[in-house]
């Protein structure tokens, strides 16, 4: 049984916990504000929030439906767009008709959830945080101009008001941004965690495990709604980050979002906020797990490229053994991995960024965000004064799978940064590659992005060193 | 004033076909297509589709009871394949089951063996067979070959513009069901109630009057539901017709991408003329336009690039031919601006290339050959109440250009690697269907007994407003709340032979049309009132008509008001049994067309204005922004400015995506390779302009638009051009002196191939990554 809150309406169903929630929303529930416009997670039309239980609180985070499985509701608060209907427009929505923030209507309630989800998770609200918020959110009508112009409007609007409340969420209530039962939410969750007895573990070996099914849901939704699934996104202990032995250790089902928000990572890794953000949506991050983008093995996968310049390792679990292996070695082929069917990604670790080290993340896709990249690369240098003592680089959409450029950074060691130092380095990252044309670039273009991402690392670690004249 | 749908999108009230609540018993399909591009079908299999547990009927051209035949303009394209297939995606045979991924299922198991011909992409390729749809269109003034001695310049190039896939956010579908007496009721997302109507006719044998259309609303159209929302309308109409079941049809994103066509990539030859002061003497272009592999609307579209072959400007002698190209491709078909776009690009790529032969910024060539009142278009009718030139130099004083290019020129000092560009893209753009017979409308008023108002045109809102505004036009001629006023669906019962909501156009036609039917019911409440006032108000007093104002729903006679309202005024009619309904029909008038001679007053009017771009390169990475558009744009008076104001900043983002990231990739067997959102990318929040400004040129009323106003639709998607252009300059501040090829899009990958010499890269890669660079593309 399967156990929420949709809107205001407690919800018991049977269904498969593999079905997508919007068809359940759509189908089962005839709540048909929440549409489906490409059902692979990039168009932001079917986006609901989930709302979790975090002590007396409860976290709303925007995903998209047409990607959540149903059993991933189990115990939480589902809002669609209906769920913020009060007898008179809210404040948002007037916006919204007043600013020219809605023409067709199809991709609206999706919009205003996005942004309804930004205003509950906030209480320091600011309008570029807010219209960041629909990074997931296509419009092919207005442009956006007048969703930007309506964000700004309640944002002001928060800000400007001054009235005391008990708390922020009381504040939204009194302004009208969310209707009262959501103050009732929380208490409502608890009865329902609490009366919920766990249910026992399937004894049948599941057909899939699902974490964040961002590309499952993508791939196979019609296969997950008949199939044995066994979903572990609400699995803890395959989560988190933490420190021990010199290493920073990464949970193989955290997810993109906790990732960025880790204060351990953001002090070694100060940009990671910038590089994170061109990794898919707001909603695809907040399901998208670590283990999930290692194991789906995509060439260009963004946070393998991310780690394989940090030489991390990855430690396997079948239930009774462990093994552990440097995530380099994991891709044999076009996604082919050493990795046992019964095996599950536990974690990931890698040694702290020590010393006068330097690291950077270069991504190029055509579109600059929620994109897949033409080619990323990241690389990870130690220096002894000007001297590379230690080099890293990895490279994604050059190869069958995401890349090291072995050659390329064992050349570097005992180098300095100048440009007849990466003249040499790019010529043999060119011998190392084998990049194809395909949808996201000719082959000649991805070696070519490639030799200026390698350019790009080099002027950002030493500014002073090149004249950049010299090398383009 | 408010959008009419907009407060209903806001709630998720707005109902779209996928949102009726499906009738008991209701059955869904899937389209089984082809997988190649030509070919023979030597044996289609159904049989193990049918076997499987749900699967309820597949059909194929033989269950046609009708004619197998969609071609609107000519009778050239099959709804389902019988012996041939001429493009991957066409449709072949169509399962019906209990269940959407039955359907699928069943559309899995079909089995179709096929003997392949050969396939060609390319238009000049087609050109180049003698596949060609129609013989060649020309459009000439003057005498291009005499003109050319007196040119002290004279500039030859290509250029490329890419396909555009619609991507309205609701794909394409349709809802049919049986009605008593052998009929069919079908609810369509579509463009064209009336081209539903007349193709599901067709292919089920039955007269048009058996067959119903109703139209809600659109989750966006873009023309890709003008013509193209027929077949799924005919195919649910088949299946219901045959079943005697009500039958639904959504079709998934991906089959959507891959089923439709786009809008028309273009291969063209240019030719320009020039003093050395850059007046343009001479302008002949030849378009290869890849129309797909059946006519839908190529023809037509291929018109409207050649009345759009000068863009803005004047220009004394030009010879523009077309070239209609039959390809294996999916039939390319209308999108917002109809060819106008791609013939625009041509004449600006022509004047960008010209002036750098000439050593001066496009905007000297542009300012110098703006059209003037009078002047004479390539197709014989003359510019009148011509506001290129306002246009173009109210957007220089108002937003400073002086200031804007000295921030440029000092920015690109100051940065190596970043460098801005600035360009200006000016637009004139005719307003009318060029097949004039399709320049009419009707409209169709009730006024009920409360005094309620319901009124059917045949405009479809798909979320350019038109709803809003026939409701502006009913609110200003009763003078009464909008609360009264009901816009309804647009339905083929109520209004007869519609032309397609397209070409800008539906505001104008139907907004005229209602305002005949309004006027047709208020002289009738004139003439009531004036008799019922001259029997109380004032004895001995005989008024007329003419004495009747309707003020806020409260009847002033001769200036004085009076205790007579709207609601008793309604009530007075009806119980006098004076008619509260009306029908009008509207034909745009003094416009004809001769396609022999090409010549002709074909529009009503024009549309002008104009737009300063500004666009910062990443000259490393060869990625981009769109700093600001800043337009000034002729509305006329504009009947909804709130509306108007998100026609155009919509269309500039759109027009912006068409030049920057929209890429439509086919191999070269035909397979699209952009058939998703993951690989096909329109404009998000980040890529669109980080600034759009719309200025509404002043005083500047139109004397053949309703209530003076001018249309919307299409226009300011072409000010898109000019990132293109504002892209090249701030490329060409990097590289000064190089020549860049003038290919659109401008992709992430075309900046960084044009800006860097990648032979020596590839010389150095290893020989078995040559070996498979060939794969496609």
């Amino acid at each position: 049984m399967i156990n929420f809150i949709l809107n205001d309406k407690e919800i018991k169903t049977l269904e498969n916990k593999g079905m997508g929630l919007l068809d359940f929303i759509r189908k089962d529930q005839h709540l048909t504000g929440t549409k489906e416009g490409c059902r692979e997670g990039d168009c932001g039309a079917c986006t609901v929030l989930v709302g979790e239980l975090a002590g007396d609180k409860v976290e709303y985070k925007s995903v998209n439906s047409c990607l959540l499985p149903l059993g991933d509701a189990d115990g939480k608060h589902i809002v669609t767009i209906e769920g913020f209907n009060l007898e008179e427009l809210n404040p948002l929505q007037n916006a919204m008709v007043e600013e020219g923030g809605t023409q067709c209507g199809f991709c609206t309630p999706g919009f205003i959830v996005s942004l309804e989800g930004y205003f509950i998770a906030n209480e320091n609200v600011n309008a570029f945080d807010a219209v960041e918020s629909v990074d997931g959110n296509i419009c092919r009508c207005t442009g956006y101009a007048g969703i930007k112009r309506s964000a700004e409007r309640i944002v002001k609007l928060i800000i400007s008001n001054q009235k005391k409340s008990k708390n922020y969420l009381e504040k939204l209530v009194g302004l009208k941004l969310i209707p009262e039962y959501f103050l009732a939410v929380p208490q409502r969750l608890k009865k329902i965690t609490l009366s919920k007895k766990r249910n026992g573990s399937n004894d049948r070996r599941p057909d899939y495990f699902v974490a964040g099914g961002t590309d499952l849901f993508v791939q196979k939704w019609e296969t997950m709604l008949e199939s044995n699934i066994k979903l572990i996104s609400g699995e803890k202990k395959y989560s988190g980050i933490s420190i021990s032995g010199g290493r920073i250790k990464i949970g193989g089902n955290t997810t993109v979002t906790e990732i960025t928000k880790s204060p351990v990572m953001q002090k070694y890794f100060t940009e990671i906020k910038k590089y994170f953000s061109l990794f898919g949506s707001q909603p695809i991050r907040s399901r998208a797990t670590l283990a999930g983008n290692i194991i789906n093995a995509s060439p260009i996968a963004d946070m393998t490229i991310f780690f394989l310049a940090l030489n991390s390792d990855i430690t396997f679990s079948n239930g009774k053994k462990k093994r552990k292996l440097l995530l380099r070695n994991l891709y044999k082929g076009y996604k082919t991995l050493d990795k046992k069917s019964d095996e599950i990604l536990e974690c990931l670790s890698f040694k702290i960024p020590h010393g006068n080290f330097l690291f950077n993340y270069e991504k190029v896709s055509r579109r600059t965000y929620l994109d897949i990249a033409s080619v990323n690369s990241s690389m990870y240098v130690e220096l002894n004064g000007n001297i590379i003592t230690s080099a890293h680089i990895s490279a994604g959409g050059v190869a069958p799978f995401p890349l090291c450029l072995d050659k390329t950074s064992k050349y570097l060691i005992g180098k300095q940064g100048s440009p007849d130092v990466i003249n040499r380095a790019v010529e043999i990252m060119l011998s190392e590659i084998s990049p194809i044309s395909d949808a996201r670039g000719s082959a000649e273009y991805k070696a070519l992005l490639l030799r200026q991402l390698i350019f790009s690392h080099f002027i950002k670690f030493f500014p002073e060193m090149i004249n950049v004249e010299e090398l383009v | 004033m408010k959008n009419y749908d907009s407060e209903r999108h806001v709630r998720g009230e707005s109902q779209f076909v996928d949102d009726i609540n499906p009738p008991k018993g209701i059955l869904y399909g899937y389209v089984y297509y082809s997988p190649i591009a030509h070919g023979k079908i030597k044996r289609l299999n159904t049989s193990k589709a049918l076997e499987i547990n749900g699967v309820k009927a597949v059909f194929t051209a033989k269950d046609i009871p009708g004619e197998n035949q969609i071609g609107g303009i000519i009778s050239d394209e099959e709804l389902l394949a019988e012996n041939k297939v001429h493009f991957i995606g066409q449709p072949v045979a169509f399962v019906v089951a209990e269940d959407q991924i039955t359907a699928h299922k069943g559309a899995n198991a079909i089995v179709c063996e096929f003997q392949n011909l050969p396939v060609i992409t390319d238009a000049r390729e087609a050109a180049a067979k003698g596949e060609l749809i129609i013989p060649p269109r020309i459009f000439a003034l003057g005498d291009v070959n005499s003109a050319w001695d007196k040119c002290d310049v004279i500039v030859e190039g290509q250029t490329e513009s890419g396909g555009q896939e619609h991507l309205y956010l609701e794909t394409q579908g349709a809802f049919a069901y049986p009605v008593e007496g052998g009929g069919v009721k079908i609810i369509s997302s579509t463009q064209g109630p009336t081209a539903v109507q007349r193709v599901s006719a067709r292919i089920l044998g039955l007269p048009m009057h058996k067959v119903e259309v109703d139209v809600l609303r659109l989750g966006g159209g873009f023309g890709g539901k003008e013509d193209q929302a027929s077949p799924w309308g005919a195919l649910t109409a088949l299946a219901a017709f045959k079943l005697n079941k009500p039958v639904k049809l959504i079709l998934p994103r991906q089959e959507d991408m891959r089923m439709t066509g786009k809008r028309h990539p273009y291969s063209s030859d240019f030719k320009i003329g020039l003093t050395s002061e850059g007046k343009i003497l001479a302008y002949e272009v030849s378009y290869y336009q890849n129309a797909g592999a059946a006519a839908d609307l190529s023809t037509a579209v291929l018109e409207r690039t050649l009345f759009h072959a000068t863009n803005s400007y004047f220009i004394p002698n030009v010879k523009a031919t077309g070239y209609c190209c039959r390809t294996n491709l999916p039939p390319n078909t209308a999108f917002r601006g109809f060819g106008g776009p791609q013939g625009m690009f041509v004449i600006e790529s022509a004047i960008y290339k010209a002036a750098s032969v000439l050593g001066v910024d496009a905007s000297v060539i542009q300012k110098k050959n703006l059209l003037k009142e009078g002047d004479e278009f390539s197709y014989g009718q003359r510019a009148e109440h011509c506001r290129a030139a306002r246009c173009y130099e109210e957007a220089e004083q108002r937003y400073n250009i002086k200031g804007i290019r000295e921030r440029v020129d000092d920015f690109n000092l100051k940065n190596k690697l970043v460098k801005k560009g600035v360009a200006f893209m000016p637009v004139c753009f005719g307003i009318s269907f060029t097949s004039t017979f399709m320049n009419q409308a009707s409209a169709l008023v009730h006024i009920y007994t409360d005094g309620s108002v319901r009124v059917s045109t045949a405009a479809v809102e798909m979320g350019q407003g038109v709803n809003a505004k026939i409701l502006s036009v009913v609110q200003k001629i009763f003078s009464i709340s909008n609360d009264r006023i009901k816009i309804d669906s647009t339905n083929t019962s109520r209004i007869a032979n519609t032309s397609p909501t397209a070409a800008s156009k539906s505001a104008d036609l139907n907004g005229y049309a209602v305002q005949s039917a309004c006027e047709i019911i208020l002289n009738r409440l004139k003439k009531t009132a004036a008799d019922d006032l001259s029997e109380e108000l004032v004895a001995n007093r005989k008024f007329n008509p003419e004495d009747i104002e309707i003020k806020n729903e409260v009847i002033y006679c001769a200036d004085r008001k009076t205790d007579l309202n709207w609601g008793k005024l309604i009530q007075s009619a009806y119980l006098k049994r004076i008619s509260l309904s009306a029908q009008a029909h509207h034909a745009t008038p003094h416009i004809y067309f001769d396609r022999e001679k090409s010549k002709g007053q074909a529009f009503a009017y024009h549309v002008y204005g104009t737009a300063i771009i500004e666009a910062t390169v990443d000259c490393l990475r060869g990625i981009y922004e769109i700093d600001s558009v800043k337009v000034v744009h002729d509305f006329g008076e504009s009947l909804h400015p709130a509306i108007d104001k998100g026609q155009a900043e919509g269309g500039v983002v759109q027009g912006i995506g068409w030049m920057t990231v929209e890429e439509v990739i086919y191999n070269k067997d035909g397979k699209l390779l952009t058939d998703a959102l993951s690989t096909y990318k329109v404009p998000d929040v980040h890529a669109a302009p980080k600034e759009i400004l719309i200025h509404f040129l002043e005083d500047a009323p139109n004397p053949y638009g309703p209530f003076k106003s001018k249309a919307i639709g299409e226009p300011p998607l072409m000010y898109g051009i000019g990132a293109y252009f504002a892209i090249t300059n701030a490329m060409k501040a990097f590289r000064p002196g190089k020549e860049f090829k003038l290919h659109s899009p401008m992709t992430p990958e075309r900046v960084l191939l044009s800006l860097y010499d990648v032979s020596s890269l590839t010389k150095k890669q290893s020989k078995e990554s040559k070996a498979v660079t060939s794969v496609v593309k």
